[in-house]
């Protein structure tokens, strides 16, 4: 266990920096969202949770996959270039270091996706671990740790002072590389700043969510039932929810016509948006409330039933703070346990 | 390294460390032959540029076709494995993309991804059985692919009949073919049928789902116990003939069927063509028809 | 709010509505979600609080299509909508009962955390039967307080005026909660130079993840089909490829509700990043009311606005550049 002061972390960025590229909370405008490293970029380690999570630094919001152009009139197709460098994300929650576990399930199953698979080798994760959770967080109830993120490197923020584990290989090489900065340290404090936060956790309003009802064989029970009617009416069909989701994967693929020749890339999609299913005749989820209902069950009956049981949902409670209409998967799972209840 | 490196090397390429051909970067296409079955549907013969197949595939899965800058569409393939010379396309003009496509020209390029989904099961279940295929319009393009292969593995497989049904003889698709080789085919009967009186047509008038009562419960077409039935056609042709089959005690574990949903990336992760806990292009398209009642009912 | 939901009830009751619109209690102090009540004890639940911002006028374009009238709880800034959307033929004044709810100004909660607050248990004094001057905030961090006009939306600071634009009746005493210049932002903004007010457009629009909230919450963004959504034209709907798209994307729109917004500020509450995005309707509002003359759009049903009311005293294009960079 090593720890470096809050003040030298700026040498510490910059250290890094000097050999990888480096993604870690920026606030721009008020706002706090993970972005590659400058010199004078305004870093964050204060906000708990980022706007979006930082499941673009693997999965961009937008991507190219190639370009087609044509030459000598025959199509030539020019893959884009794979990340081969590695790089560090800092500040990575445990929630969203879980969801990025969710995420492996999706892209790096077969067929591998390339682009995902290079970033996923090429990336080094800090993990942060949480000292003040918020009432909306709930990652107790999907088996996170919020005090021993799951990273390359964890650490703590104690008194002013980063506490700093390396817990994989690639965790102990980046310690080597700015082992210079770098104090060693005893866990004593770490082990104390745990158990005063798992203490906290315990008190959160939704730590003892229950899933009850959401395992086993109840697809055809649940995607039936008339609660999803009520549940969806107060939905704009935004794509918030999706968007700060650390587990949402839908996509689009589009093309962008470039003058002479086209760019074919990758972007998020979300399932809530009334064109998602649309084809040359006709949607086969027309209403909001099938769209709706798509979200929820996806997150916690058929992404379980493909993945070991492995809900698609971390807890982070970003759909809890940011869903203009005040609707999330707490309010959705209450609202089926309060009908089992009566 | 050329373009063509590029789609055949054994999905490592050399252009830079660690490129790993991702399944959705396609392949430039070369259309080389174009037949017009009837007024809005085509058929594509597709070859690599530099002649050959694209890539190999089973009966019953699509491909991504692409006209650079318009669109992409998922598409079956309707050629059997068997022929080892081409992939064939049979498209309908219906949309954006399938009017660009009617529009190319022999020599005209796209590009392919593929082949995506599963196929059916023509090397396990189907082997030794008695199989009746049933489609309707421009359902008979992924269950040809099947048909061509039972023919060219004909040892294989039992008795075959074949029930097929258009609007009009006119949009019959694949007639020549029907005509010269599978109805001269030992063992496989063709049973054709228009969905109304048509001047020069000697053959059955109605539509695909009471012919195939017709043919079952006249015992010209036997749906025994070591029959598989394949249908493909418009939803409401899928309807009508299962609960046709099902009149004749025909178990829907003997059904298999092709299903179309939007597709983006053919390979399970974009979500679009999720239904239930599958996911259409890569646990389908084809699927049993006790799986097909197993989804919740968004197709 | 014990008198609006007696009265809700009474109304569903009699048959006067077939529904409530209004606000559903959360399981947060701070959530409660937009709602329709079919029955009389469903009502149980109705909340009307200091933290019922939404502005539900939008929801009755879907609610006058169902059978029956709706009851919907307007506030005064609300009424303005409704009257627009009224303007606009998107609702069915026939299909809607509303009470006009007392308002005296609304909080959000992001407010009120940026001012330090985390871990919020519990709130008081967020009810209209309290004085709303200071909100008493119990978390697990231990008691805090904020002050009420702190934790209030931006919206409420410029508030129009506590009168109800159009109502059948009206329940509940509103506050003021104006304490600021509604123009002073943009003001500030005109008298940047160009490159200044690029980097801080830049800065703000930067943000934008493209989730449509802003528009799918706007009650003047109500087309049946809105141009961002066609297939038919590459508009990068959802893709932030290219910072030009989530500019053009954002002027479009304040382009397309020029004349019609409210300025109802949903579009500000609603975004997941914070953009102040009302700003560019406002500057739009302001140079209505300098080159046309006053116009606030939804204050009278069926009024004509400027914008499309041709007169021959109207301003000549010319009056861009006699006006500069403004």
């Amino acid at each position: 266990m090593y720890k470096i002061a809050k003040e030298n972390l700026a040498s510490l960025f910059a250290l890094i920096n000097e050999t990888k590229e480096l993604y870690l909370p920026v606030e721009v405008a008020g706002q706090t969202n993970f972005a590659a490293y400058t010199a004078e970029a305004n870093v964050d380690l204060d906000t708990l949770k980022t706007v979006k999570s930082p499941k673009d630094v693997f999965f961009p919001q937008s991507e190219n996959l190639y370009t087609c152009n044509k030459e000598d009139n025959k199509l030539k197709i020019t893959p884009e270039k794979l990340v081969d460098a590695p790089f560090v994300v800092f500040g990575m929650k445990a929630c969203d270091i879980k969801g990025i576990e969710v995420l492996d399930r999706v892209f790096l199953s077969d067929p591998v996706d390339s682009f995902y698979a290079a970033r996923r080798a090429n990336g080094i994760i800090v993990g942060l671990a949480c000292h003040e959770p918020e009432e909306s967080c709930f990652c107790k109830v999907f088996g996170v740790d919020c005090t021993e993120p799951a990273a390359d490197v964890a650490t703590w923020m104690i008194e002013g002072e980063l506490y700093w584990k390396a817990l994989t290989e690639k965790g102990e090489a980046l310690t080597e590389s700015v082992k210079a900065l770098l104090t060693e340290t005893c866990e004593s404090k770490v082990e104390a700043e745990k158990s005063a936060v798992k203490a906290i956790v315990e008190k959160l309003p939704y730590s003892n969510l229950s899933l009850e009802g959401w395992n086993g064989n109840v697809l055809t029970e649940k995607f039936n039932d008339a609660l999803w009617n009520e549940l969806y009416k107060p939905c704009l069909a935004c794509g918030t929810c999706t968007f700060v989701c650390p587990t949402c994967q839908c996509y689009d693929i589009k093309d962008y016509n470039t003058g002479n020749g086209v760019q074919r890339y990758r972007c998020w999609d979300s399932c809530m948006y009334s064109d998602f299913t649309m084809m040359a005749h006709g949607n086969n989820r027309n209403s909001q409330m099938q769209r709706f209902r798509q979200r929820f069950m996806h997150k916690l009956v058929y992404f379980p039933a493909n993945n070991d049981g492995m809900y698609s949902c971390v807890g982070c409670g970003r759909c809890v703070d940011k869903c203009p209409a005040s609707l999330n998967i707490v309010k959705v799972i209450k609202a089926f346990s309060e009908k089992g209840d009566k | 390294m050329s373009n063509h490196e590029h789609q055949h090397g054994e999905h490592e390429c050399t252009c830079f460390p660690g490129f790993k051909h991702d399944t959705l970067i396609p392949m430039v296409g070369i259309i080389t032959d174009i037949r017009e079955e009837t007024p809005d549907v085509k058929t594509f013969r597709v070859n690599a540029p530099e002649g050959g197949k694209l890539f190999e595939h089973m009966p019953g899965q699509c491909a991504m076709l692409c006209v650079p800058g318009v669109s992409e569409g998922m598409f079956s393939i309707t050629s059997s494995p068997t022929n080892k010379e081409y992939q064939e396309f049979s498209i309908k003009r219906c949309g954006m993309l399938t009017e660009m496509l009617h529009s190319l020209e022999v020599g005209s390029e796209i590009t392919v991804r593929g082949p995506y989904g599963n196929n059916f099961p023509v090397d396990t279940v189907l082997k030794g059985k008695d199989l009746v295929f049933i489609a309707g319009g421009i359902g008979l393009a992924p269950l040809r692919s099947v048909i061509n292969y039972v023919i060219d593995n004909r040892a294989d497989y039992g008795k075959v009949d074949i029930i097929y049904g258009s609007r009009s003889a006119d949009d019959l698709v694949q007639l020549k073919e029907i005509q010269e080789v599978w109805m001269n085919t030992p063992g496989i009967n063709v049973h054709l049928t228009i969905d109304r009186e048509q001047e020069g047509w000697n053959g059955h008038v109605g539509f695909v789902p009471t012919f195939v009562k017709e043919l079952g419960e006249s015992s010209q077409v036997e749906f025994g116990i070591n029959t598989i039935s394949l249908i493909c056609g418009p939803p409401i042709m899928i309807k009508f003939v299962l609960g046709a089959l099902g009149d004749m005690g025909v178990s829907k574990t003997q059904i298999y069927t092709t299903l179309e949903l939007r597709m983006k990336c053919g390979v399970g992760k974009c979500g679009r063509c999720n239904i239930g806990s599958k996911y259409v292009c890569k646990d389908g398209p084809v699927f049993r028809f006790d799986e097909v009642d197993e989804l919740p009912p968004e197709f | 709010m014990q008198e609006l939901i007696t009265r809700a009830k009474e109304l569903l009751a009699n048959g006067t509505v077939a529904r409530v619109l209004g606000w559903k209690i959360g399981d947060m102090p701070y959530n409660p979600e937009p709602a329709f009540f079919e029955t009389v004890e469903s009502l149980d639940k109705f909340v009307y609080n200091g933290f019922c911002g939404a502005n539900l006028s939008k929801y009755m374009i879907e609610a006058s299509k169902l059978e029956g009238k709706t009851l919907v709880c307007l506030k005064p800034c609300d009424s303005y909508s409704f009257n627009q959307l009224l303007t606009e033929h998107r609702v069915d004044r026939d299909k809607a009962y509303i009470i006009g709810v007392g308002c005296k100004g609304k909080l959000d909660i992001e407010r009120i955390k940026k001012t330090g607050i985390k871990g919020v248990i519990a709130i008081g004094g967020a009810e209209m039967t309290d004085a709303c001057d200071t909100l008493a905030i119990d978390t697990i961090y231990g008691e805090k307080s904020c002050s009420y006009n702190d934790g209030m939306l931006e919206r409420c600071h410029v508030c129009k005026g506590k009168e109800h634009k159009i109502y059948d009746e009206l329940i509940g005493e509103s506050r003021d909660t104006c304490d600021k210049e509604r123009f002073a932002e943009v003001e500030r903004i005109e008298a940047m130079s160009p490159a200044e007010k690029f980097e801080f457009f830049k800065a703000e629009l930067s943000k934008c993840i493209r989730c449509n909230a802003c528009r799918n919450v706007c009650p003047a963004c109500s087309c049946r089909k809105c141009v961002f959504d066609s297939t038919k034209f590459d508009s990068a709907q959802k893709a932030n490829v290219d910072s030009f798209e989530e500019k053009m994307f954002h002027i479009i729109r304040a382009f397309h509700v020029a004349g019609r917004c409210t300025d109802c500020g949903e579009c500000s509450r609603v975004c997941p990043q914070g953009i102040p995005l009302h700003l560019f309707n406002r500057k739009f509002i302001k140079d209505i009311n300098e080159i046309y003359g006053e116009y606030v759009a939804g204050a009278e049903a069926g009024s004509r606005a400027p914008l499309v009311s041709f007169t021959t005293e109207d301003a000549e294009p010319s009056i861009v550049n006699e006006r500069g960079s403004k």
